[in-house]
């Protein structure tokens, strides 16, 4: 049977719609910026920027931009209404200090005890952490947001990682462009398979052992 | 009475020594003290270390003090962007020490060092190459790095308007690394667009208190148009 990956947009609007209202969230550079631009309309949910916003809203109109309003991607952004302002110190207390619900990351590399791996290739490239390992410690939740296979066809869940790591048995659930993968004492528990995609299927592309979720199972 | 307005850029830095340690506030463009840097370069201090969440963005602010050759050392969270093309080639080419710190980290240990703290326990790095070397502990059943506080012998740092008592208020999230670092160095320089009267600042309010002020500066307001274009650039 034949099956189509979901799009970067559709990972993110699947997990925007898994934000339940009232959480105070953390969108990780790249790919995780993605989901706010599907937060349902109906729910407020907080969004957290590590430079000092709480409420941070979209983009602005062109031509509106602050460059003194950004957020950690260093492109310009608004404040909602009840937003707030604060420092550095405050905002990483946020974060290591356990107050955000749930912060979706980037990864390299996700093992199979929820150890991710997204700050550095290793070898000659220049390193850079940001705040990665903060939030990687400090979310109730970290979930992590990407492509299931790395571009050389690899998978990215792996037994070890072998990456340089940003945090131990942080991440608890993984959102790819075939599907949900929880991390739980078993192991990696698969649902929401793309439609089309048989479970023998994933299991092959994953290089890692995968259970399907009871849910499933029970199907 | 006590005024800590400088009458210029180049007045408020003449006293910073080669071989200081430089804290230097603004998180991407946001913030950055980028006419006080520009003072600095002129003033001509060398053999500086400096302590950024960045490594500069194209030939501007610490960029510019890195192209100048000024600096041995930068301490920071996150080198490597876009346009860092000033810092990528000076560390490829093994002309500057890079100690990169998680950005939290970064953040409390010059926390600490404002707060007269010794040293702290940290989960976040636990286990990775970060902490390699480091002394660990396990607190609550968790892993723990412990980290020491970072001291500057200068802070500079954008505030939008100050008094003569070195009060100071920031604007939207150009604040970031500014009220953190004006505590942890010896001497903290401020440079903001307004300088108001004693009690036009509302106390409430008031982020950084004059106590963690040295001296502060005002520098004329870049119009954001040409700010957005220079980014764009």
């Amino acid at each position: 049977m034949s099956y189509v990956k979901l799009t970067r947009d559709e990972i993110a609007a699947r997990i925007a719609r898994d934000i339940p209202e009232g959480a105070y969230v953390n969108l990780g550079i790249g790919m995780p910026t993605l989901v706010g631009n599907h937060l349902p309309k109906d729910r407020e949910i907080i969004l957290h920027s590590e430079n000092g916003i709480l409420g941070m809203g979209p983009a602005p109109a062109l031509g509106l931009e602050d460059m003194d309003l950004i957020n950690a991607g260093k492109e310009p952004v608004t404040l909602l209404t009840g937003g707030a302002y604060f420092h550095h110190t405050d905002s990483f207390a946020m974060m290591r200090g356990g107050h955000l619900d749930i912060a979706v990351l980037g990864a390299f590399q996700v093992s199979v005890s929820g150890d991710l791996a997204n700050w550095h290739t290793g070898g000659d490239a220049i390193p850079a952490v940001g705040g990665a390992m903060d939030l990687a410690v400090g979310a109730k939740s970290v979930w992590v947001m990407m492509e299931h296979l790395a571009k050389s066809g690899e998978s990215k869940t792996v037994e070890r990682c072998t990456y340089p790591l940003t945090g131990i048995a942080v991440v608890k659930r993984i959102y790819t462009d075939l599907a949900v993968l929880d991390v739980t004492p078993r192991g990696l528990v698969a649902s929401r398979l793309v439609p089309g995609l048989a479970f023998d299927e994933l299991q092959r592309l994953s290089g890692v052992p995968l259970s399907p979720s009871a849910a499933r199972a029970a199907a | 009475m006590i005024d800590k307005i400088a009458p210029s850029v180049e007045a408020a830095l003449a006293d910073v020594s080669d071989g200081s340690t430089i804290l230097v506030g603004g998180f991407g463009g946001a913030g950055v003290p980028e006419e006080l840097i520009d003072a600095l370069i002129a003033q001509g201090a060398r053999d500086l270390t400096i302590v950024n969440n960045n490594a500069g963005n194209g030939e501007v602010g610490v960029a510019a003090l890195l192209k100048a050759g000024r600096v041995r050392k930068i301490v920071c969270s996150y080198p490597r962007t876009a346009d860092s093309y000033v810092f990528d080639a000076l560390y490829r080419a093994g002309k500057i020490e890079l100690d990169l710190v998680p950005q939290g980290t970064l953040s409390e240990r010059m926390r600490a060092a404002g707060a007269g703290i010794g040293a702290f326990y940290t989960p976040t790095g636990y286990g990775t190459d970060l902490a390699k070397g480091k002394e660990t502990r396990m607190i609550d059943g968790g892993g723990h790095v412990l980290e020491y506080p970072i001291r500057g012998d200068v802070a500079l740092v954008k505030a939008e308007r100050g008094d003569r008592w070195g009060n100071l208020v920031y604007r939207k999230s150009a604040r970031n690394f500014g009220p953190t670092m004006a505590s942890a160095a010896k001497c903290t320089i401020a440079q903001v667009y307004e300088t108001v009267e004693l009690g036009a600042l509302d106390p409430e309010c008031i982020v950084t208190p004059g106590i963690f002020v040295t001296r502060v500066v005002k520098v004329p307001r870049k119009k954001q148009a040409a700010q957005v274009r220079e980014r764009a650039a």
